[in-house]
């Protein structure tokens, strides 16, 4: 069978966040006709939000998978180079064993020169690129126009880990769930790929038994849910966080990822830019209007630039409503 | 293809976006980081829409128009967003009105109008002037709203971009620095780069955060208290096209008469009309032209008279200064005889004399101190306004240019011919030179005067000119982007031409850095098509038929030294500049 019906038949998605079927992705980069017969691959290990910790755990028990996919992604779409863009200190930590496991292989290893926004995929091929660290007007997406206009696959480190199980055939079916916050065992686990978020906290022993609340997804643009929420899958990136109810303060809690979010925000757009700053400004205080609150979120959702400006949106939309508004 | 727009069918073009074609049929989007010169950059997110069938609001400057495409621009909640957003934008953008060279009429007030948004909403959080200053350049950063139009436009005047790419390049002297909150635009520190004070920024800046360094006051003070001085005023010749704008006139009007008119009033003893020396550089460069040819000395030869472009051959091409016409720019040409031939003539001592001049220029305000064009020890000219600035001249003194009567410049430099008024626009001063080499040539003047194959205010031309069996190669750029590709050609085949006429700003002068605002290829051609309709109206159309320039080369008498030392000048590499913060 060929490769990509492989991918099709195990119904491997993405495992960055946005849940895309990673076959179609690879099939259109396969089909894309390049101008200069260029391809590329890039295995994203940018993981630069917080709380989310799967890619570089891959990365520290089987870097060789992971090249193993990275090769056969190149080999499947037609690419004949391949690019390794890793967070800083997975970068430092882990590049000479890489470079060994890669060998002759023509993947070149990336240090990411920003944060957060690098995982974004067109941000990330900017700064390869040697540009400023921003996303890119869409359409053309990566697999049509990516890196210097060539046609380009973007996959997350896990997908390409799991591909490579998936064409090798031990895939079980599995993803990795990063569980912190409030919980007796917080740590990286690989369990069933479809559990709810309560399954994924029974199974790694770490349903609370106290009032609690979880955000799923992203440690800072994931989405809130309550205890009576928990029935549905773990999508994003597939973190969940706990949070002991009584122990949160929420605006404590705004404030925290708008102290992250404000050091990573890339400028570009106005939505995305002001925002988050006057986010910060409105949580900086004891007293403030919600109502301007939701204002901003709803201007971030419907108007940044970005996944990352609708990432903000999804966290404060659920704090807000959720845990804000009584 | 038919695409609705407000339930509206109205006829697109493919490649088209929605905001062109629904701007092209009189629906306004409202936006400020779009501009129909720039790349598409869909920052500041006003533009968005509501378009059938997708799930989420897209910028209109960005979305391709396709067959059948149905486009809500301004439901209740998409206004809402705005209001939030164009909030936001005014919490980044300290507002001095009074001061500001949109004078009130810029888009941001006038969307925050439209959408009731609150202009204190946000609590201002760059409250104290951020000024930064490169030659005759000031950015105050406090007024910036991040929209990158600067940096798009320099990257093409300054940076890597050339004319024919699509792809948004920011590697020019203005440079995106930090990100997030602290984002901002910086001159760039790299040795290898540097502002050629072309004042593209200023035009392409939404906001009003960029202007040039303004010589108003002093003037208004001297014309109120002369001090024993002769104070002198000129013109260039794209300002009676483009001034009238500022009072409310038709784009492209001219009004030489009630320029003239209105400087007087001001209080000006003499005013004169850069339009004669236009003629007489002509026919300098036209002269310098056919002994380069005759005698095999470097070609192509390039035009001088735009300051932006001798600012970037100095600075960044130098290796190409032999290839300089010698002959000084109109503007200085005339500030030279004013103050040797004129003063002489009056019986006034030089150094008692002010010039002013009237440019649509910021670069001529850098020029004018350049050691290479001094004349016996003086700048030939003391005091550059743009167009801009002497409309505010004239507004602080109550003087409304359009009710003003016609009157007539000043002898001996008020008569000029057609071919010293199509100077201002890209391509003029090749036909005006073409007209007078011709004669020069074959002793005739050309049958049919219009050039129309140099006409236009397209970015690049290329033209054959062939004169009595000699086939000259003629190349005419606009915009540095295009100038650029000029320049690669060369690279490429040293003899690809044998002229090229180079201005640095888009459209030529009637584009310039120093004009009134907005600007967009609407209105450059309009103000081009005011100046070519003056050449037509000129009894007489060729430079070496003007009596003025007639009277000039009488009195020079032949003396070719001395005519070197009046009419022409040299060109020196030159180093980065210095930006002050």
């Amino acid at each position: 069978m060929d490769i990509i019906d492989k991918l099709k038949q195990a119904g491997l998605r993405g495992r960055g966040g946005a849940g895309f079927p990673a076959w179609q992705k690879w099939q259109m980069v396969k089909d894309a006709g390049s101008a200069d017969g260029r391809k590329f691959v890039v295995c994203n290990v940018s993981e630069g939000e917080p709380a989310v910790l799967k890619d570089g755990n891959i990365l520290e028990r089987d870097p060789g998978t992971v090249i193993e996919g990275i090769d056969a992604a190149m080999k499947a779409v037609g690419a004949q180079k391949g690019f390794l863009y890793l967070r800083k200190d997975y970068f430092d930590q882990y590049k000479e064993k890489l470079n060994q496991t890669i060998g002759s292989r023509a993947i070149e290893l990336v240090r990411e020169p920003g944060g957060y926004l690098g995982g974004e995929e067109t941000a990330l091929l900017d700064s390869i690129e040697g540009k400023r660290c921003e996303p890119r007007i869409k359409p053309p997406f990566p697999p049509q126009a990516g890196l210097w206009g060539c046609p380009t696959l973007v996959n997350n480190l896990e997908t390409l880990y799991c591909a490579a199980r998936i064409i090798r055939g031990d895939y079980k079916n599995t993803r990795f769930y990063s569980i912190s916050g409030d919980v007796p065992n917080s740590g990286v686990f690989e369990r069933g790929e479809n559990l709810t978020v309560k399954e994924v906290l029974e199974k790694t022993g770490n349903l609370p038994q106290k009032d609690f609340f979880v955000q799923m997804g992203g440690g800072a643009s994931g989405t809130i849910l309550l205890q009576n929420e928990l029935e549905q899958p773990v999508s994003g990136a597939g973190s969940i966080v706990v949070y002991d109810l009584a122990k949160t303060d929420p605006r404590q809690l705004g404030l925290k990822w708008l102290n992250f979010f404000i050091g990573e925000n890339c400028g570009k757009c106005v939505p995305c830019r002001e925002g988050v700053y006057r986010l910060r400004e409105l949580f900086s205080q004891e007293q403030f209007d919600i109502a301007r609150v939701k204002d901003i979120v709803d201007l971030l959702a419907k108007a940044s630039f970005c996944p990352f400006g609708k990432g903000v949106a999804n966290a404060f939309a659920g704090l807000v409503e959720k845990l804000m508004v009584k | 293809m038919k695409i609705i727009i407000d339930g509206k069918e109205i006829e697109a073009r493919e490649g088209q976006t929605v905001l062109e074609s629904a701007r092209e049929n009189g629906i306004e989007i409202p936006a400020l980081c779009y501009h129909p010169d720039l790349c598409v950059k869909a920052n500041c997110r006003l533009c968005l829409v509501e378009i059938e069938g997708m799930p989420a609001p897209v910028t209109a400057c960005s979305m391709q128009v396709k067959e059948g495409l149905k486009v809500i621009t301004g439901s209740e909640a998409i206004n809402a967003l705005r209001k939030t957003n164009l909030e936001f934008v005014l919490g980044e953008h300290r507002r001095n009105c009074p001061q500001c060279i949109w004078q009130g009429k810029c888009a941001l007030l006038k969307y925050a109008a439209q959408f009731k948004a609150n202009l204190a909403a946000a609590k201002l959080r760059k409250p104290d002037p951020d000024i930064v200053k490169f030659g005759p350049i000031i950015l105050d950063r406090s007024k910036c709203i991040e929209c990158r139009n600067c940096v798009d436009m320099c990257s093409r005047q300054t940076g890597s971009r050339r004319g024919n790419e699509t792809e948004c390049k920011f590697d020019g002297f203005l440079e995106i620095q930090d990100q997030g909150k602290d984002i901002h635009i910086e001159p760039s520190c790299d040795l290898k780069k540097d502002c050629i004070y072309c004042g593209q920024c200023i035009v392409h800046c939404p906001v009003g955060a960029l202007d040039s360094v303004s010589p108003v006051e002093e003037i208004d003070a001297l014309l109120k208290d002369r001090q024993g001085k002769t104070l002198v005023i000129q013109f260039a010749p794209s300002i009676r096209v483009s001034i009238g704008e500022m009072f409310g006139m038709e784009i492209g009007t001219n009004v030489t008469g009630k320029l003239s008119t209105a400087l007087k009033q001001l209080g000006f003893d003499k005013v004169f009309d850069v339009n004669m020396a236009a003629d007489l550089t002509t026919v300098e460069e036209a002269k310098e032209l056919v002994s380069r040819v005759k005698n095999n000395l470097p070609l192509p030869m390039f035009t001088s008279c735009c300051p932006a472009w001798m600012r970037y051959i100095e600075f960044f091409r130098p290796d190409l200064i032999p290839n300089i016409t010698t002959a000084k720019s109109p503007q200085n040409m005339l500030g030279s005889l004013i103050k040797t031939y004129w003063a002489q003539k009056q019986g006034i001592d030089p150094k008692n004399v002010i010039v002013v001049s009237v440019m649509p220029c910021t670069a001529k305000k850098y020029d004018i101190t350049k050691p290479e064009e001094s004349i016996n020890g003086l700048s030939p000219i003391d005091y550059v306004l743009t167009t801009r600035e002497l409309g505010r001249l004239l507004q602080k003194n109550k003087i409304d240019l359009k009710i003003m009567a016609d009157g007539i410049c000043d002898d001996p430099f008020g008569i000029y011919t057609g071919a010293g008024t199509i100077f201002g626009a890209t391509g003029g001063v090749t036909e005006a030179a073409t007209r007078t080499a011709y004669w020069l040539i074959t002793g005739k003047n050309l049958e049919k005067v219009d050039c129309e194959n140099v006409r236009g205010i397209i970015g690049l031309k290329k033209a054959t000119v062939t004169i009595n069996g000699v086939s000259l190669k003629v190349g005419i750029a606009n915009g540095m982007e295009n100038a650029k590709i000029i320049l690669d050609d060369l690279a490429k085949d040293a003899h690809a031409y044998d002229y090229v006429e180079i201005m640095a700003c888009p459209g030529g002068c009637i584009g310039g850095g120093g004009q009134p605002l907005p600007v967009n290829d609407e209105i450059r051609k309009k103000r081009a098509a005011g100046l070519y309709q003056d050449d037509c109206e000129q009894k007489i159309r060729f430079a070496h038929e003007s009596p003025a320039v007639k009277e000039v080369y009488d009195h020079f008498a032949g003396d070719e030294h001395k005519i070197h030392e009046v009419l022409h000048t040299h060109y020196t590499q030159k180093p980065k500049s210095e930006i002050q913060k």
